[in-house]
């Protein structure tokens, strides 16, 4: 029959009677999109879209305009830090004082910034933006299990992040912002100004975002994978999100009770987390009492050290899916990542309270939380050995991408390394509370995770856009950041072994002890972080640049074999993103393999690969289906 | 779905209604177990908290003596009711007797009504004595879990209010995905009144 004509469409073999049907979809979906045969109005399609790709990008544009506000609170407590108590213009613009900053108002950045970096820039971008784009599209699926929950958690997350904002600005004349630290510690954040209540009501929203958002995406996980995508064929990234799922859904809950537990003893004068007796300003407070502050620390860090997993696994996601592709190796040890994962996610519900070694909880329950740390440890390192090991004998392409996918390995091994010592004990008596821990967790969000996320900006920018972000602005923006994040962040480590404690408003001038620690190294730090602002802007630029003048590029540039790439044109058609179902046929990384054709055979070839060459570079327009 | 029904119209998501063979499960129905789950973990959170409140207490008052034991008993008795009701719906459903199911939801909402009617009388005899969320730790506790259960109670009468009447059209037109609607919601209600099954002994009766 005439019509057994076979066509390559893209990396794909089709009978050409379906190539033809496929295409004359592809081309009618394309016209809707142009404005021609279009049947939704703004408001649905950009406002309160259903679509998980729409979403993402919605997503992603808010969190990085958080992640830069955070970054901005984050260089006015530099500025403090580096010059004590010297008046700066932009202090002056913030908070319309004298310029010079109270200790109040650095609680309140200290507090703001904590709170706007894991909840509303880093989560929201690692989760809502890169998993709700990626992960249907990586699986095979038209869009999200349930796109209007997936609407609705985009809108509680907007309103959870502008009830943050508004109580930074509005609450002036009130005390502020919230200003107990991220960590909220009772009796201070209950007795505390206003801005800790609106700080409880945001977070409530933000907690409904991400409840509806986990539900949706394991559902989608399980329900909507492709004819063909056993589980051992998922791309790890989608592992990744699976298990962050999991953490999001089972313990953000008791955080939730937490919260209404504080805004009652605020509201409604109950003492869930007030002892009796309380001693405020030389007055003996008056409530029910017998409440207990520590009930707040297990409930907080019962969601905040899973939390830390979620903030590190979609990123691991994300560098595995960079490393394979750039490599041209299949990942080292897939099953052992996957496996290594999976235990992590258990792992990550029985460690929360070496957070609490301090708190004087007794011998026998500081040595069990020491054992489970020491433990979790061990999924980390077998994970980022086998990125490692993925690098060994590999012909490693250096795209922008993967240069911030290569940084992220040492970096997070420094933050996962120096953890160790926090996590036992008798150490911890020592580095508690000092900068020795903010540098360790900072090591492991920002050199760790946020170069993560640029890895994979830069690396599905074009599936998004279509166009490609500029390599030579890219490398200006790696190479900066990468000198300048660990200008902040090593002397830290120096700092808190000096003993400068983390909580010090004036950078350690009134204590004798860490004056000559802080002094020699603040300074310099708070200049790293300008310089860290400034090589942002390449970014901030290209970005914007690239969105309409970028270089143009097919639907597969990277040449890799996930079916975002392999089976979808870029950007991806509308609702329903696949012209024709994909159907898998292998696993997700089988690049280089002995015999075939070309260095990549993707998710949908057939056995054998394709007998033709696939071009190096995709004609622009031509693989828009499939 | 072949490129012939693509041609027709964007892929569909798939398994909205019936079950993915290899799961045995439609979307919804995995969904609302999820979030049972994530409701175990608030309201275990929660359950957590009084059992550490309370065994650090120095005295903790006697729950049968503070709160109205007959009201209460009565509610529970109410809740069971219902959620027998929501099976007999579900049931009729899948039967196709869609006005006897009709009848089963209303129902169950009226046992809904009941169960706040009582909890408010409840409410309103605490109050007369006295007994605020800020008296002490029990009342603190009292309130603030059986005002959340109230809440979810609350959540599922506007559910089973909306499948009575503006929802109700779905019953005729699509009756599967409809008989799949009632089934997700009983799974809910079942939840809440189980969680009151646990809340009705730890707090009046321990």
């Amino acid at each position: 029959m005439a019509q057994k004509r076979q066509v390559r469409v893209g990396s794909q073999w089709m009978y050409a009677r379906d190539a033809e049907k496929a295409l004359g979809e592809a081309l009618r979906v394309m016209k809707e999109e142009e404005g021609h045969g279009h049947h939704e109005s703004f408001v649905t399609k950009y406002l309160f879209s259903q679509d998980h790709k729409w979403i993402g990008v919605q997503y992603g544009f808010t969190a990085l305009c958080f992640l830069l506000f955070g970054f901005f609170l984050m260089i006015m407590m530099r500025l403090q830090l580096g010059w004590p108590n010297q008046p700066f213009a932009v202090i002056k613009w913030f908070f319309h004082g004298t310029g010079t900053m109270l200790p109040e108002q650095y609680n309140q950045l200290g507090a703001m910034h904590g709170t706007i970096m894991v909840f509303l820039a880093i989560v929201p971008l690692a989760v809502g933006a890169f998993g709700n784009y990626v992960v249907p599209l990586q699986i095979g699926a038209p869009d999200m299990a349930f796109p209007k929950l997936n609407m609705a958690s985009y809108w509680c997350y907007l309103p959870g992040g502008i009830i943050m904002l508004l109580s930074i600005f509005l609450l002036g004349q009130q005390g502020g912002a919230a200003q107990s630290g991220w960590t909220s510690y009772p009796p201070l954040s209950v007795i505390a100004s206003q801005g800790q209540t609106w700080w409880l009501v945001g977070m409530i929203f933000l907690i409904t975002s991400s409840l509806l958002g986990s539900v949706n995406f394991i559902v989608t996980i399980i329900q909507l994978r492709a004819k063909g995508m056993t589980w051992d064929r998922l791309p790890f990234f989608v592992w990744a999100q699976f298990v962050t799922s999991f953490l999001l859904l089972l313990a953000f809950p008791p955080l939730e009770a937490a919260g209404v537990l504080q805004l009652m003893d605020r509201v409604a004068g109950t003492s869930f987390f007030l002892p009796s007796g309380l001693v405020v300003s030389g007055e003996v407070l008056k409530n029910a009492g017998g409440g207990n502050p520590l009930l707040w620390q297990h409930l907080f860090w019962f969601l905040a050290h899973p939390e830390v997993y979620v903030l590190i696994l979609p990123a691991m996601g994300i560098v595995a899916e960079v490393i394979a592709n750039n490599t041209r190796k299949s990942l080292w040890g897939y099953r052992s990542m996957v496996g290594a994962t999976v235990f992590l996610g258990f792992m990550s519900f029985v460690v929360w309270a070496h957070h609490m070694f301090m708190t004087g909880m007794g011998t026998v329950i500081s040595a069990f939380f020491q054992t489970t740390t020491m433990i979790i440890s061990i999924p980390s390192v077998i994970i980022l050995s086998a990125l490692f090991i993925t690098l060994w004998g590999a012909s490693i392409r250096f795209t922008t991408p993967m240069l911030f996918a290569l940084a992220f390995l040492p970096m997070f091994g420094i933050g996962g390394l120096t953890g160790l010592p926090l996590g036992l004990a008798t150490t911890d008596i020592h580095l508690h509370d000092t900068y020795y821990v903010i540098g360790h967790f900072h090591y492991v969000v920002a050199p760790g995770t946020i170069f993560a996320m640029f890895a994979g900006i830069y690396y599905w920018f074009p599936k998004v856009t279509g166009r490609k972000l500029n390599d030579t602005l890219g490398r200006i923006h790696f190479w900066g950041s990468f000198v300048c994040i660990n200008g902040i962040f090593m002397p830290m480590f120096y700092q808190g072994l000096a003993g400068v404690s983390r909580r010090l408003f004036d950078g350690g001038l009134q204590y004798a002890h860490a004056k000559a620690a802080a002094a020699a190294t603040n300074p310099f730090m708070s200049q790293a972080a300008i310089g860290l602002f400034i090589f942002q802007l390449p970014f901030i630029y290209n970005f914007f640049k690239s969105i309409w003048w970028g270089e143009r590029v097919g639907a597969n540039p990277w040449q890799a074999t996930t079916l975002e790439w392999a089976a979808a044109a870029s950007p991806p058609i509308g609702h329903g993103n696949f012209a024709v179902p994909p159907v898998v046929r292998r696993g997700p990384y089988e690049y280089s393999i002995p015999g075939a054709a070309t260095d990549f055979l993707t998710q949908i070839d057939e056995d054998g690969g394709p007998a033709l060459p696939a071009p190096a570079v995709a004609p622009p327009h031509a693989p828009v289906v499939a | 779905m072949s490129v012939h029904e693509a041609a027709h119209g964007h892929m569909e998501i798939p398994f909205t209604v019936e079950a993915r063979p290899d799961t045995g499960l439609y979307n919804g129905k995995l969904g609302v177990w999820l979030f049972l789950a994530s409701e175990v973990m608030l309201f275990g959170a929660l359950f957590s908290s009084l059992i550490l409140i309370r065994t650090g207490a120095a005295e903790w008052p006697k729950g049968w003596e503070e709160l109205h034991v007959i009201p209460a008993t009565i509610n529970t008795f109410v809740l069971i009711a219902s959620s027998v009701f929501v099976v007999m719906a579900w049931a009729n459903l899948r039967l196709r007797n869609l006005k006897v199911a009709r009848m089963w939801i209303a129902a169950t909402l009226l046992c809904g009504f009941a169960f706040m009617g009582i909890k408010a009388y409840e409410y309103s005899l605490s109050f007369q004595h006295h007994h605020f969320p800020k008296t002490s730790n029990f009342f603190a506790i009292y309130f603030t879990m059986t005002g959340l259960h109230g809440l979810h109670v609350l959540g599922g009468m506007v559910v089973f209010g909306y499948f009575l009447t503006k929802g109700w059209s779905m019953a005729e037109t699509e009756p599967k995905r409809f008989t799949n609607r009632i089934e997700i919601v009983g799974l809910y209600w079942h939840f809440v009144d189980l969680v009151w099954i646990f809340l009705f002994p730890t707090l009046y009766l321990l």
